[in-house]
Formats: C-alpha cells, sequence, structure tokens
C-alpha cells in the first residue's frame, strides 16, 4: 500500500526569501486551501518530514542549515523549491552574499516558479512531489532488498 | 464464564487501535469543520501511521526506541487488564508506568527540545496521577471493589454518587487526550512549535508507535469513563460519545496555557474529587 501519497508531511524553511512566497505557503493552509484534505500537515521538525519546501535563494550564511535539514530528513523525501529565488537566485542572484538557487547545495526535485508562486502552484508542485516520493521509496525497498539478499550470500 | 476476562483483554488488543485511529479521524474531521475547513479523509490518522512505517528507521540513541516500544507495551498492558475486568488499581500503575518510559524515551536522545517534552510530560503526569487515583478511590467506595468487572456490574449509576470525582476526571482527560488548553508536552496541533517536544526526536517507525500507543490510551480512558454510567449501557455509550464532544469543543476553543496553569488546574480537579469523597463518606458512615 501506497500510503506515503496519501500523508505527506512538509517541512518548511525560509532560505532567504523577501516573505512573498513565505505569505502564499501559509495561505495553502488556511481554510480557502486546506491542504489538510490531502492529509498534508506542516511540522516544523525534518525528522517528522517527507517534503522539504524551501524559498529564496540560499545566502552564505544559511548554507550549512539548508544541508543540515535535508540531512535530518529520513528516506524517502523530496525537496520543493517555490518561487523563482529558490529556483535560480532570482533578482537576487548577483548579491554578493547569495549562493544562487536551493539546487546548488542540495538535489531539487520540484521547481515551482513565480513571483510569488501562487498557492494553487504550490500545492500543485507538492502533487506532483508525491509521485518522485513514491519512486524514490521503491527504489528504497529495492536497494534494502538487494543489500539482504547480498548480505545472505557473504 | 472463567475465559470471559481473556475475551475482553483479546477483543481490547485487536480492537482498540482501530476504534482509537477511527475516532481519531472522526475527530480530526469535526475539528476542521470547527474551523471552516474541509478536513483530511476519515481514514487519515491510518494513512499517517502507515506512512510513518514506510520511512526510514533513524535512530539518535538506540536505547530510545527501545522505552517506546515499553510504552506501547505497558499501555496495551493496561487497557487489557481494564477490559478483561482486572484490578483498577494495577492497570492505573501499568498506565503511570507507561508514561515513566515515554519520558525516558524522550531523555535518551540529547536534544534540548525533546528534553523540554520530557519535562512537560512529568509536570503533566504530576497534574493528573492525583485525579486517577482519587477515581479509582470513588469507584471504588461505589463498587466495594477494585475490580473492573465488578464496578462495571453495580446497578446503581456510579456518576450519582461521585459527580465531583467525574468533573474532575473530564478536567484530567483534556490533559490526557493531549487537547488544548492542557496539551503542553505534544499536541495535535501546532506542529511547528516547542508544544510537539516530546516526540521531537522520533521519527518514522518509532513515531507510528507511539501514535497507535496513543490510540490504546484513549480507548482505555473512554472505558473509564463509561464506568461512571456502567449501570446502563445505552447511556454510558451515550455519555463517552458526549464527553468526547466536549473535548473537541474545548480543544478547538480555549487557547493553550503555561504548564503552571495545567499544574494548578489538575490539582484542583483532584480538590473536588476529594471534597465529593469526602462528602460520600460522611455520608456512608451514616452522617445523613
Amino acid at each position: 500500500m501506497a500510503f506515503l501519497k496519501r500523508s505527506p508531511w512538509i517541512l518548511h524553511y525560509d532560505a532567504s526569501s523577501c516573505n512573498g512566497c513565505d505569505i502564499e505557503v501559509l495561505a495553502c493552509l488556511t481554510p480557502l486551501y486546506d491542504v489538510e484534505r490531502f492529509g498534508i500537515i506542516n511540522t516544523g521538525n525534518p525528522k517528522h518530514a517527507d517534503i522539504l519546501l524551501i524559498t529564496g535563494g540560499v545566502n552564505e550564511q544559511n548554507r550549512q542549515v539548508v544541508k543540515n535539514l535535508y540531512e535530518q530528513m529520513p528516506e524517502p523525501r523530496v525537496v520543493v523549491a517555490v518561487g523563482i529565488c529558490a529556483a535560480s537566485g532570482g533578482i537576487f542572484r548577483e548579491c554578493y552574499n547569495i549562493v544562487g538557487g536551493v539546487d546548488r547545495v542540495i538535489p531539487v526535485d520540484i521547481y515551482v516558479p513565480g513571483c510569488a508562486a501562487r498557492p494553487e502552484q504550490i500545492i500543485d508542485g507538492v502533487v506532483r512531489a508525491l509521485s518522485i516520493l513514491e519512486e524514490k521509496r521503491a527504489k528504497m525497498k529495492e536497494t534494502a532488498q538487494h543489500s539482504e539478499e547480498a548480505g545472505e550470500t557473504a | 464464564m472463567t475465559w470471559a476476562w481473556l475475551i475482553g483483554a483479546v477483543l481490547f488488543l485487536i480492537l482498540a487501535p482501530l476504534a482509537g485511529g477511527l475516532i481519531a479521524g472522526i475527530d480530526r474531521k469535526i475539528t476542521a469543520r470547527m474551523q471552516g475547513r474541509v478536513g483530511p479523509p476519515l481514514l487519515q490518522p491510518f494513512y499517517d501511521v502507515g506512512k510513518l512505517f514506510e520511512k526510514e528507521r533513524v535512530v539518535v540513541t538506540t536505547a530510545q526506541n527501545f522505552y517506546v516500544l515499553a510504552y506501547l507495551v505497558f499501555i496495551a498492558l493496561a487497557g487489557a487488564l481494564f477490559f478483561a475486568g482486572g484490578d483498577l488499581l494495577l492497570t492505573i500503575f501499568a498506565f503511570t508506568l507507561a508514561h515513566v518510559f515515554l519520558v525516558l524515551g524522550a531523555y535518551a536522545a540529547h536534544s534540548p527540545y525533546s528534553h523540554i517534552g520530557a519535562e512537560r510530560e512529568l509536570i503533566q503526569v504530576m497534574a493528573y496521577e492525583p485525579m486517577v487515583i482519587l477515581a479509582a478511590v470513588g469507584l471504588y467506595m461505589v463498587a466495594n471493589s477494585f475490580y473492573v468487572a465488578d464496578i462495571a456490574a453495580v446497578a446503581v449509576p456510579a456518576i450519582l454518587y461521585l459527580p465531583g470525582v467525574f468533573l474532575g476526571l473530564a478536567v484530567i482527560l483534556t490533559i490526557k487526550l493531549r487537547k488544548s488548553p492542557f496539551d503542553i508536552s505534544t499536541s495535535h496541533h501546532a506542529h511547528q512549535e516547542i508544544v510537539k517536544g516530546i516526540t521531537t526526536e522520533f521519527s518514522g517507525p518509532t513515531l507510528g508507535t507511539i501514535e497507535i500507543a496513543h490510540w490504546y490510551e484513549n480507548i482505555f480512558l473512554l472505558g473509564l469513563v463509561y464506568l461512571f454510567f456502567a449501570w446502563n449501557p445505552v447511556v454510558g455509550v451515550i455519555a463517552v460519545v458526549l464527553t468526547y464532544l466536549v473535548e473537541i469543543f474545548v480543544d478547538n476553543t480555549t487557547a493553550r496555557v503555561r504548564w503552571q496553569a495545567a499544574l494548578k488546574t489538575g490539582w484542583f480537579a483532584a480538590l473536588i474529587g476529594i471534597v465529593n469523597l469526602a462528602i460520600l463518606s460522611y455520608m456512608m458512615i451514616g452522617g445523613v
């Protein structure tokens, strides 16, 4: 059974967003959009999260934080970059302190463009991330099986 | 007849997680409707736990998973004893021990958030424990027995003798069901806040185990509520449903309090219980 698709828990991190995309992410949780319909919960804990939602380009000060958050999430996990800044650095990309898009630090699975990304787009991005999450779980299971078989023969 | 107790225990062990998960789903749906939202599917709690068991098992300290397993085992044992018609005091002791294991599990991980959650859980145990014991004493005074089977078979309505005790139990039930305003160690809401404390370091299957233990726990607590109305099963079931609906309502209409207030409220509830028991014993001696 694929429970993973029915209960994606999100970790939202503001890398160095202008707060525009963050407001839109929070709008998804309001009664108007109510993402809990899809079993989506906004957790504040990387250890409980399945999807890392990052807004804004990564800067030199928090690149370690972003890496750390990603590493603390248990497999399978996906990263959704929300907004154009998270995708490429956006209008801030030339700034002295900006590293660039999120993918310069951690692997990104889904890009949600926009300035700011609209709630409908964000929800769409998360729903598309679910199928990738499912793929990763299948792969995880496979490798676990392989290593088990290898362990038996060894 | 001698095997009847075993049937109760086995039925509890099998059905309680199903009923508990379903109640959690209904709870989330009603909560969402109260907030003007559509809410998750009815079976969402099962999807959540299923998902957690599909995740990677990340372990910070090996001991913590062992403690969480002990938490589940002792909660299930407490509930099984209860539904087998066993000794109510033994049930409560097993129940308390289970929470001690949960606290130890949270302390086993070296995380400040986890430690804050563990400390708050201890405060919660301090807050509700006097009232739980008083509830057992009150039921004993009515039934002349600590055995759940005897208490459930009493022909008089226990609630009429123990209105204060029931009120006190309803107050600490809010703490036990992890509902606002007393959800200070872990909460069904506020996933980004420090009140998620005690579960911070648990993830994947371990978090799923905690959730299942919580379902067992809720069914046991609702069973305890039922005992006050056991003289008439229909009234009993209605009372349990109403109590739970009131808890959901309180959960959605009150703001979280600080731990000092939680402790004071818990002990004030115990005070109501003690006054109730004092009056009852005075009447039983033949004062009135």
